[in-house]
């Protein structure tokens, strides 16, 4: 028989370990993620060229290169600049600088789904364009996007593996280390792939759970 | 409000000088000269395109202008005084001669996940500065006086049309302004929902020291309620008068013209 028992129920306990360190980089970089692309959308959106375009090439700067490339020169670059991060902060870096381009597209169309109206009824009341944006654009522009940056979430969530890349102990690399030390690959790499499966579905019934909530409350 | 500034008591509440508007090659409004009187109630009619809905956005600011000066209580709105001179305003002038001013507009614009009272304490807190309580305090009593008094915990989807004008009356008169622009205010709304938002609006001026501008397609009310009234025609003020002279004895030909058209379709 291909599948061994006893070998999957003795390394199912490191393995799950190593998924701690993969939820963790995938929470740490999409909270970086959903921080980053409303400050990428804002900032695009600025009246100030020297804000808006600057911001708009760096955004399609980091969304047109690979995250692989982006995850080796945070880590083995940025050292060369004084900057020594390890794996894990690099990673989740990366991770969060590269989702929150895709971010910051999602925002900027919820952000221009907001009716005119509301912007000339902030001017009308004085508000600032600080509480403006905080008090009557963004609540109005994150729940009908909610769904797509959920997307990212698992999205992100599945591409945790090329943090493998720069030795971060995550799933993928357990399953890598593991398999090399037995050379039995089958059962690390089906447990890794499975967790992947069963994580990525309980997120989208989660994230449909939240969109029904933000419907009622926000029903118009 | 500003203590250099005299209070200029012989000015009126607001004045047009000479100003312009266009879109592109467009113009929409032709150097027009209009002064408001304190406490005035002008109500500004016309066919669609005449430029009557971009009087009262410029004056809030929603449109800049392209050429003149918008003077509002004594001081300039789009402009400063600097150097002796008059320079374009910067964002801190412009908030705060603005404040002076509060708008309705056609289609409400209500904040839809705030409740009607979070609609009216929302800029008195941020803007003004008061308390929750204090601004609690006043809008209650303001939607009160709009005959909402219980209905101040409904979101605007739960409200009517009617309803919902009146909560953004109020939610403007929360500012205290001084000048009271309508844009349309009733144009939206159901037939039987107008009377409701229009006697708010009689209350308004008959109980309060309101200078009030507005865009209007009841002619009725603007007869009724109106100190003068403006007919507006390719970016110019055709006529102006009082509401006898101008619904009784129209003399410029538009104007004979746009009031058959509108009490013909009545």
């Amino acid at each position: 028989m291909i599948w061994d028992w006893g070998y999957t129920f003795e390394i199912l306990p490191v393995l799950a370990k190593a998924s701690i360190v993969t939820i963790e980089a995938t929470l740490l970089g999409f909270v970086l993620a959903a921080v980053l692309g409303l400050v990428f959308a804002i900032l695009r959106m600025s009246d100030n060229p020297y804000i808006g375009i600057p911001t708009a090439g760096i955004v399609e700067f980091i969304r047109s290169t690979p995250l692989l490339i982006q995850i080796f020169f945070i880590y083995f670059v940025f050292p060369e600049f004084g900057v020594t991060l390890n794996a894990l902060t690099a990673g989740v870096i990366a991770l969060g600088l590269h989702y929150g381009t895709y971010c910051s597209e999602v925002y900027r169309a919820g952000i221009e789904g907001v009716p005119r109206g509301q912007w000339e009824a902030a001017t009308a009341l004085n508000l600032s364009p600080y509480d403006t944006f905080k008090d009557i654009i963004i609540p109005q522009a994150i729940p009908p996007v909610v769904p797509a940056l959920g997307n990212y979430l698992v999205a992100l969530f599945k591409e945790t593996p090329l943090l493998s890349a720069i030795a971060v102990l995550e799933l993928m690399q357990t399953a890598k280390i593991l398999g090399s030390q037995t050379f039995r690959y089958t059962e690390p790499i089906t447990l890794v792939g499975l967790f992947f499966l069963v994580m990525s579905l309980v997120s989208a019934a989660a994230i449909r759970a939240l969109e029904r909530h933000l419907d009622r409350r926000y029903a118009r | 409000m500003t203590s250099n500034d005299t209070p200029a008591e012989d000015m009126p509440m607001v004045r047009f000088d000479g100003v312009t508007k266009r879109y592109g090659p467009l113009t929409v409004l032709d150097e027009l000269q209009l002064d408001i009187a304190r406490n005035e109630k002008v109500a500004i009619i016309g066919p669609s395109g005449s430029g009557k809905t971009t009087v009262l956005r410029m004056l809030m600011t929603l449109e800049r202008i392209d050429e003149g000066v918008i003077w509002v209580d004594g001081e300039p709105l789009t402009h400063m005084h600097r150097n002796g001179a008059l320079a374009p305003a910067d964002t801190a002038h412009l908030r705060r001669v603005r404040g002076k001013i509060g708008m309705v507009f056609q289609h409400f614009n209500l904040f839809p996940h705030m409740t009607a009272l979070g609609n009216c304490i929302e800029a008195p807190r941020r803007v003004l500065g008061l308390s929750a309580a204090e601004a609690e305090a006043r809008a209650v009593e303001l939607l009160d006086m709009v005959g909402l008094g219980d209905k101040v915990q409904h979101y605007p989807a739960q409200l009517s049309g009617g309803q919902q004008q009146r909560v953004a009356i109020a939610r403007a008169l929360a500012m205290r302004p001084k000048v009271m622009l309508f844009d349309e205010v009733t144009s939206a709304l159901d037939p039987e929902l107008v009377g409701e938002v229009l006697q708010v609006i009689r209350t308004l001026g008959s109980e309060h020291d309101l200078t009030m501008l507005m865009v209007t397609h009841q002619m009725g009310f603007a007869k009724e309620f109106a100190d003068r009234v403006c007919f507006f025609y390719a970016g110019k003020i055709a006529e102006q008068n009082t509401p006898d002279a101008i619904f009784g004895d129209p003399q410029n030909e538009r104007t004979k013209q746009f009031l058959r058209a509108v009490l013909d379709a009545v």
